[in-house]
């Protein structure tokens, strides 16, 4: 059975290797040649002449570190309040603060644009508009899942008995905090940090609305460079620079990952609950850091004049100047390509995280180090290799939408891949082998054990994938924008970059619809995930 | 001294503690006895400070202690796994609580070396804590339950990871390492050869309320009630009403002059003496006797009345 099995990963394996060949090798080949192969580091040096680029490239780090820090002060009580829950505490917040960072990052964006105009600070000595401090505002928004998920989930397979075993032994508090939790915590906070800072690092939508013309990073100069000014060679160049930063960056983290917690004894959970004061701490910052955006947005939405009504969500379906098909066009659209890229990225995905666990050695190691590539190249450096790989035969795919879900299965592949192997690799073999001996054939096996098993991983995938799909920005943006090609964040980006108090309420209506689907999207995760612990 | 006075703690519907009272005098050692999930660890914790009581209240020297923080108590915790802080080596984890006391890095050391030598472990102070089999880092975890001299010491089933031998070994140390510090313990199993090994007095507990507080000696010749006895491992309850008694396994001896005739069903040998099933007027008896005995073979046995305890039924 097992030579057999061995030998149809191995086939199955050709899909992957096809797919990730055709669709981010090749792009990524073709910038990489473009941006060095071509007149060696030339077209490089040139770009980091310009004033402007080379201080997008120190702004791109010092942003990505501070949005980190910010996060993980932010983000540790509530860890530590997942960490002292109960299970079903524990899916609820989880749940809850696993809504921002699945939201579109134009949604999130738009959502802080609003409530800067709000609460007057457009303009005035406390103005965010157009500042680094409204970047790393949202930038906390997304990440503050990741760190109380990762950190969170690790915490609580700590054994609560050390803890309890220092209060005894005569440490406050506090010094039971920073010398027997923290030092323990050291990985989980390693993981999330790297994590947190290659998203802040490759953060395009974001950086894009809320920075305004002033703030430029690497991926929103590889935007003005290629879109903009069509120079494709000073856009390779720069985008080869991210490449290497960020290759750099992932290999870093998954290291980092591998760590889980160290235990002597089993996991025991302490009976000592956070106090009031740490529930209303906690409470306070989740609801003013992500609910009030939410908030904001959906109170916009409703806004017509003076009063309350639908309005905005109706104008919806009408034909706008700025964009080639109506927004209701673009919704229907979005859903169709997150359908499709959710497919294929779950069949692509499957297949990888098979040869991931069972495949033969060699190509298990091929896959495993060929995957942490896409799972951090940027998804503007994604589009950008389609664009300028994909648009000669035998690959012309440029006037076709086919493009589009495409490119966000390819950023949906890893979210399938990383919940998929956990899953399989937990797969007891004991199970297995309980199964065969009470008279179950190796068929009846995969369909008894690992299927059913298995299913659960592939539903979190799937979800991952269509909801990250839906709210892809970064490589869309690359792609010409047509009646048939256009996305509901391309076209939310639109609206909110065009002036005016109608089409204001229009954005904040889309964004509502943007932020239903995913969240629908959200709690399957969640549901199908059950109390299992993972990470991103 | 340490009283619990009518404490009372619930997890959701079930009670753990059920308006329970206990006194510890200085030197003592109590046992806490009884079978899993009676509220024996959670009586620890509610001593410890680890658990808040949800009703009643903890004094400690006549002080109500109830709401003091664990770290304010002056007690030792030793758990069933050694709970030994994995980033710190054998050293600084005995240094521990002598750290977070204040003590001075020599004052430390010092007392580090002492209770490395007391436990029997001498030169582990720089060793990890993850190459340590269970006994050693058990020993490492008493020592540095005690090394900052807490006056009461709470052991919770400290001994039942461990394997037999080691368990015996440590079981004949622990009230002599006990004594040597002048520590009172409360110690919790539900091994009840541990518990006369090393008590003082042993509380008998069940369903989150002590049954019979006694010395072992007493409470082993009379358990006063059928759920005592049963859980002390006598067997032997016989008669109804105001006629019931507890004959103890050792009290009968192979006598032609004895008054109970029995009828043996099954004999094993256990090294030193043979386990016999009988059956008999009295009904069904097991006893230990120094011959082993054929099954059918019928015998006259002379029940030593001092082992033998009238009960209460319940």
């Amino acid at each position: 059975m097992g030579r057999d099995r061995s030998r149809l990963i191995t086939a199955a394996a050709a899909v992957p290797a096809a797919f990730l060949t055709a669709f981010f090798v090749y792009p990524v080949a073709t910038v990489l040649w473009r941006g060095v192969a071509g007149d060696g580091l030339a077209p490089l040096g040139a770009v980091l002449e310009s004033g402007r680029t080379s201080d997008a490239i120190v702004f791109t780090f010092w942003q990505a570190a501070l949005s980190t820090a910010a996060t993980l002060a932010l983000a540790l009580p509530g860890a530590a309040m997942i960490a002292r829950s109960g299970p079903r505490a524990q899916r609820w917040i989880r749940a809850i603060v696993t809504i921002p960072f699945v939201l579109p990052t134009v949604v999130v964006a738009g959502a802080f644009a609003e409530l800067f105009t709000r609460s007057g600070l457009d303009d005035g000595p406390l103005r965010l508009r157009h500042t680094v401090w409204a970047i790393l505002l949202a930038h906390v928004f997304f990440n503050y899942a990741v760190v109380v998920r990762t950190v969170g989930s690790f915490w609580s397979g700590l054994d609560a008995r050390l803890e309890d075993q220092a209060r005894v032994l005569g440490a406050g508090r506090l010094r039971t905090f920073t010398q027997i939790t923290l030092p323990q915590l050291r990985p989980a906070l390693a993981a999330a940090s790297a994590i947190v800072f290659l998203f802040s690092f490759t953060s395009f939508g974001v950086i894009l609305v809320l920075g305004g013309p002033r703030q430029a990073t690497i991926e929103t100069e590889i935007y003005r460079y290629a879109v903009v000014r069509t120079d494709f060679t000073s856009a390779a160049a720069l985008a080869t620079l991210q490449l290497i930063a960020v290759v750099a960056l992932v290999m870093l983290a998954t290291r980092l990952e591998r760590a889980r917690p160290i235990t002597l004894s089993t996991p025991h959970r302490t009976t000592l609950r956070a106090g009031r004061l740490g529930r209303t701490a906690n409470g306070a910052v989740i609801t003013a850091l992500l609910g009030l955006p939410i908030a904001v947005v959906i109170e916009r939405s409703l806004t017509v004049g003076e009063s309350y009504g639908f309005d905005n969500f109706r104008a919806l379906t009408e034909r706008l100047a700025m964009l080639p098909a109506p927004v209701s066009e673009a919704i229907r659209n979005s859903l169709v390509f997150a359908s499709i890229a959710m497919a294929m990225a779950l069949c692509v995905g499957t297949i990888t995280a098979l040869v991931v666990v069972h495949g033969r050695r060699a190509l298990r190691h091929v896959f495993d180090v060929g995957l942490t590539l896409p799972l951090g190249t940027s998804a503007v450096t994604i589009g950008f290799g389609m664009l300028i790989a994909l648009d000669e035969p035998p690959l012309d795919l440029r006037a076709s939408w086919w493009i589009v879900p495409i490119a966000h299965s390819l950023v949906g592949v890893p979210f399938v891949v990383r919940t998929m192997v956990p899953v399989l690799r937990r797969i007891d073999p004991a199970l297995r082998e309980a199964a065969a001996v009470l008279g179950a054939s190796p068929r009846r096996v995969r369909r008894e054990v690992d299927l059913p098993i298995a299913s659960r991983g592939m539903l979190v995938g799937a979800s991952f994938a269509f909801a990250v799909s839906i709210g892809e920005f970064g490589a869309t943006a690359f792609i010409p924008r047509r009646a048939d090609t256009l996305t509901a964040p391309q076209a939310l980006f639109r609206l909110l970059s065009t002036p005016g108090e109608t089409l204001r309420g229009q954005a904040m209506a889309l964004a509502v619809v943007l932020m239903a689907i995913v969240a629908v999207a959200v709690f399957a995760i969640e549901s199908a995930r059950g109390t299992s612990q993972g990470t991103f | 001294m340490w009283e619990l006075r009518d404490v009372s703690v619930r997890f959701g519907d079930t009670p753990a503690l059920d308006d329970l009272s206990l006194t510890v005098t200085p030197g003592e050692v109590v046992v806490l006895l009884g079978p899993s999930g009676c509220g024996k660890s959670t009586l620890l914790r509610v001593l410890a400070g680890l658990q808040a009581p949800d009703r009643g209240s903890i004094w400690i020297d006549h002080t109500d202690a109830t709401t003091r923080e664990p770290h304010r108590r002056g007690i030792g915790v030793m758990f069933q796994d050694p709970t030994l802080f994995p980033h710190r080596s054998v050293g600084q984890n005995i240094a521990f609580g002598l750290r977070m006391a204040g003590l001075d890095r020599v004052a430390q050391a010092t007392r580090v070396d002492e209770m490395l030598e007391l436990v029997g472990l001498d030169g582990f102070a720089n060793r990890a804590v993850e190459n340590l089999s269970g006994g050693e880092a058990q020993r490492v975890a008493l020592a540095r339950s005690l090394a900052p001299k807490p006056a009461l010491l709470l052991l919770d089933e400290p001994l039942a990871a461990l394997d037999r031998s080691l368990r015996d070994r440590l079981v004949a140390e622990l009230p002599d390492l006990l004594r040597a510090t002048g520590t009172s313990a409360v110690h919790v199993t539900h091994d009840h050869d541990e518990a006369f090994a090393i008590a003082d007095r042993i509380a008998v507990m069940q369903a989150g309320r002590l049954l019979r507080v006694a010395q072992p000696e007493s409470l082993y010749a009379d358990p006063r009630t059928e759920a005592v006895a049963r859980f002390l491992g006598h067997v032997n309850i016989v008669g109804d009403g105001h006629q019931r008694r507890v004959i103890r396994r050792d009290a009968a001896t192979v006598d032609d002059r004895g008054d109970l005739v029995a009828t043996v069903v099954e004999s094993r040998f256990r090294g030193d003496h043979h386990d016999v099933r009988v059956t008999s007027d009295l009904g069904p008896l097991e006893f230990r006797l120094s011959n082993p005995a054929a099954p059918g073979a019928e015998l006259r046995l002379r029940i030593d009345p001092t082992r033998v305890a009238p009960i209460e039924a319940d």
